[in-house]
C-alpha cells in the first residue's frame, strides 16, 4: 500500500506503515483469536473441522453451524452471504436439521 | 459489500493549519491532508457509513482519489466496520517480569517539614505500630542495601543498564549507606559485564563538598526538590522550626550546578504544584534562568480532597494556561535546534513520538519496585511501608502472586473508564498513589484528573504537530531514536538531552 494522502509523523506510524505495506492484499483467514463459541478455528476449504479434527467441538448438529454462519456471521467463502445477496437462501428451510437438503445451491 | 464503517477512537486537531489525526488503538500520528480529514470527520458517526453510498454523494471527478484515500484509512485502521475495533485485552505475560531500577528508601526521616509531605502528613500511609509493636527502622542499614542490590542483579537478567535510585525520607541523611550501595553495585556491574547508573531525589539541605563531588564522580541523575523563589519555596518547605529552607539550600544547589561536567547528567528541579501557587512562567525562569537548573518537572500536590494546599480546580485551569504559555517558549528552542528545560513536556513529546501506548500507567510493579529500610518490597518508593502494598523482600525475592494480582487489576484493560478515552495511551489511568489517596483503591482510574489530562494531551499533540511540521529531526533527537535499528529505542532521558 502507497501512502498518498496520509504522512506517518511519529515512530509508531512509521512501524504500522511498514507492516501495512508488507501485508497488502493478504487475506487473513478468522484473524480474531477469539471466534464465536462454536466456530472452527482451523481454515479449510472445504468443510468446517474443530480443534481436534473432528465436528463435535462444532454448534452441532453440523447443518446448524452452516445455517449459523449464514445468519450471524459474515463469512463469504463458505456460505451465501445473507446480508446483500442471498436474503432469502434459507426460506424454504423451516428446521435444517430435517430440511437441510431443501437448501438450494446459489450462483452468484 | 454493505458493511457499515466508522471512525476507531482517535483525536483529530490541527497544529497550525495542518491536520493531524492521533489514533488510539495503536498510539501513532499522522499528518491529513484535505480528503483524510474530510472523510473521518464524515465517518465520525455511530451507525457508521456504507462506503459506497458515501462515494456515490461525491463528485464523479474526486471519487477515485477519494476511494484511495479511504483505502488508506482502513488500512491503516483509523476507520473499520463498526464493532471491529480491537478491544482491550486483559494483561498477560508480566509475570516474573525482570526488573530494571530499584528504588531505595534509604531512610523514612527527614530534616526538613514540608507542610504537605504524603509520607509524614495527613494522607500518609504508613500505620501508625501497635502498641508494643517494633517502629519501623529510620535507616536502612548498609547489609540491606547491599543485598538490594545483589537482589535487582538477580531479579534483572536479561535487561538493559539497570538503575538504583535512592530516596527518603530525606536521602542523604544516610550518605553512608548510598556509598556503600554504589560502591557494591559498581563491583556486581564489573564482575558480570553489565551497566548500572544511579539516580537520587534530594531536598538540596545536606548537599556538602563531599557529597556533590561524590555525585559528579558517579554520574548520578539529581532531582532537587524546589518549589521557585524564597517567597514560593519557604511556603511549604520548612524545617521544624518552621523556618523556611531556601537560604540553607541556595549556596549548595549553586555549588552542585557549577560542579556540573560538560556531557555530564542533567540536574533538574522537581516543583510541588500548590493551592495558590501556580506561577509556572515565574518558577520556570527562576529555577533555570536565575539558578541554571538543566530542567524543572512540575508536579500537583499529591492530596485527599480538602486539604488547604490542594490544588482547586481553577488552580488545575491556572496551570494548564500555564504550562500551554511555557509550551510557546519550548517551541521556540525546537525551532531553533535547542533543548529545553520543561521536563514535562520534553516527556510528554518523547512519549508521542515513540507512539509508548502504555498498558500500566507506570513501571510500578513491573520493571520498578521500591525497598524499605527493612528491605521490604513495595510497589514504588511511595508505597514502601505501606504494608497492604508490599509485594516480598529483597532476601526472599518477590511474591508473584501479589505482584501479578496488582499488575492484572492496575491493567488498562480493567479500567473500564478509560476505554472512550483518546488520551489513554500516554495516561493509563494516573498514578497508583494518587489514586490511593483519593480513593483508597490504588488500581482505580484517577478521574478527577481526566478533563485535565486530556486538555494536556491535546497540548502535547499540538506542540508535536508543529514540530513534526517544521523541523521533524528535533523528535528523533529528542528521543534517542537509532534509525540503524529500524525501530524506536527508548533511552534514558538523561543521555537523549545533548540536541545539536
Amino acid at each position: 500500500m502507497t501512502m498518498r494522502h496520509l504522512q506517518p509523523a511519529n515512530l509508531k506510524a512509521q512501524i504500522l506503515l511498514r507492516l501495512a505495506v508488507k501485508d497488502a492484499g493478504l487475506i487473513r483467514a478468522l484473524n480474531d483469536p477469539d471466534p464465536p463459541f462454536g466456530c472452527t478455528t482451523i481454515f479449510a476449504p472445504g468443510w468446517e473441522v474443530d480443534q481436534g479434527g473432528g465436528t463435535h467441538g462444532l454448534c452441532t448438529p453440523i447443518e446448524r453451524d452452516l445455517y449459523d454462519c449464514y445468519h450471524s456471521c459474515y463469512w463469504p467463502a463458505q456460505v451465501p452471504d445473507a446480508l446483500t445477496n442471498f436474503p432469502k437462501w434459507t426460506n424454504s428451510c423451516g428446521a435444517p436439521v430435517k430440511d437441510w437438503s431443501s437448501i438450494d445451491l446459489v450462483f452468484p | 459489500m454493505s458493511l457499515r464503517y466508522r471512525t476507531t477512537l482517535q483525536h483529530r486537531y490541527r497544529a497550525g493549519e495542518v491536520p493531524y489525526v492521533y489514533a488510539t488503538t495503536t498510539a501513532s500520528i499522522l499528518r491529513l491532508d484535505a480528503i483524510t480529514e474530510e472523510l473521518l470527520t464524515s465517518f465520525d458517526t455511530v451507525g457508521g457509513l456504507i462506503p459506497e453510498d458515501y462515494l456515490e454523494s461525491t463528485p464523479e471527478e474526486q471519487r477515485d482519489e477519494a476511494r484511495g484515500a479511504l483505502d488508506e484509512l482502513v488500512g491503516l485502521g483509523l476507520i473499520l466496520p463498526v464493532g471491529t475495533e480491537p478491544a482491550l485485552r486483559p494483561s498477560t505475560g508480566a509475570a516474573n517480569y525482570p526488573l530494571q531500577t530499584l528504588v531505595l528508601n534509604v531512610t523514612n526521616k527527614c530534616n526538613l517539614s514540608c507542610t504537605y509531605c504524603y509520607e509524614y502528613g495527613e494522607d500518609r500511609l504508613t500505620e501508625a505500630p501497635k502498641l508494643g509493636a517494633k517502629a519501623r527502622a529510620p535507616m536502612m542499614t548498609s547489609a540491606v542495601a547491599q543485598e538490594s542490590v545483589e537482589f535487582l542483579f538477580k531479579t534483572a537478567a536479561g535487561r538493559g543498564p539497570l538503575t538504583v535510585t535512592f530516596f527518603g525520607g530525606e536521602t542523604l541523611l544516610n550518605f553512608e549507606v548510598i556509598r556503600s550501595a554504589v560502591a557494591k553495585a559498581k563491583a556486581l556491574a564489573d564482575e558480570k559485564g553489565r551497566q548500572v547508573g544511579f539516580a537520587l531525589t534530594t531536598n538540596a539541605s545536606l548537599l556538602s563538598p563531599e557529597v556533590v563531588q561524590f555525585l559528579i564522580d558517579h554520574q548520578f541523575g539529581v532531582n532537587i526538590s524546589i518549589d521557585g523563589n524564597k517567597d514560593q519555596h519557604d511556603r511549604h518547605r520548612k524545617f521544624k522550626s518552621g523556618r523556611g529552607s531556601y537560604d540553607e539550600i541556595l549556596p549548595r544547589i549553586r555549588a552542585l550546578l557549577a560542579a556540573r561536567r560538560p556531557g555530564g547528567r542533567p540536574i533538574g528541579a522537581r516543583v510541588t504544584l500548590t493551592a495558590g501557587q501556580t506561577d509556572v512562567i515565574g518558577i520556570y525562569r527562576h529555577l533555570v534562568s536565575e539558578l541554571g537548573f538543566d530542567e524543572v518537572g512540575f508536579a500537583p500536590v499529591t492530596s485527599a480532597p480538602g486539604r488547604d494546599y490542594a490544588l482547586s480546580p481553577s488552580n488545575y485551569a491556572q496551570v494548564l494556561a500555564a504550562f500551554r504559555e511555557l509550551s510557546d517558549d519550548w517551541l521556540e528552542s525546537a525551532f531553533a535546534n535547542r533543548k529545553h528545560g520543561f521536563s514535562n513536556l520534553n516527556d510528554l513529546v518523547r512519549e508521542l513520538h515513540l507512539g509508548v501506548n502504555k498498558a500500566h500507567p507506570c513501571g510500578a510493579g513491573l520493571g520498578l519496585l521500591g525497598v524499605s529500610t527493612e528491605g521490604d518490597l513495595g510497589l514504588c518508593h511511595r508505597f514502601v511501608e505501606s504494608g497492604k502494598h508490599e509485594v516480598g523482600h529483597v532476601s526472599s525475592g518477590v511474591d508473584e502472586t501479589k505482584r501479578g494480582d496488582f499488575l492484572a487489576r492496575g491493567h488498562i484493560s480493567a479500567k473500564i473508564d478509560c476505554h472512550s478515552c483518546f488520551a489513554r495511551p500516554v495516561c493509563s489511568g494516573g498514578c497508583y498513589h494518587e489514586a490511593y489517596v483519593r480513593t483508597h483503591d490504588e488500581t482505580a482510574p484517577n478521574l478527577h484528573l481526566c478533563d485535565w489530562i486530556r486538555s494536556w494531551t491535546s497540548l502535547g499533540l499540538e506542540v508535536y504537530g508543529r514540530v513534526h511540521a517544521r523541523n521533524p529531526s528535533y523528535l528523533d533527537r529528542l528521543t534517542g531514536h537509532d534509525e540503524r535499528l529500524g525501530l524506536p529505542r527508548a533511552v534514558p532521558m538523561a543521555e537523549a538531552t545533548e540536541l545539536v
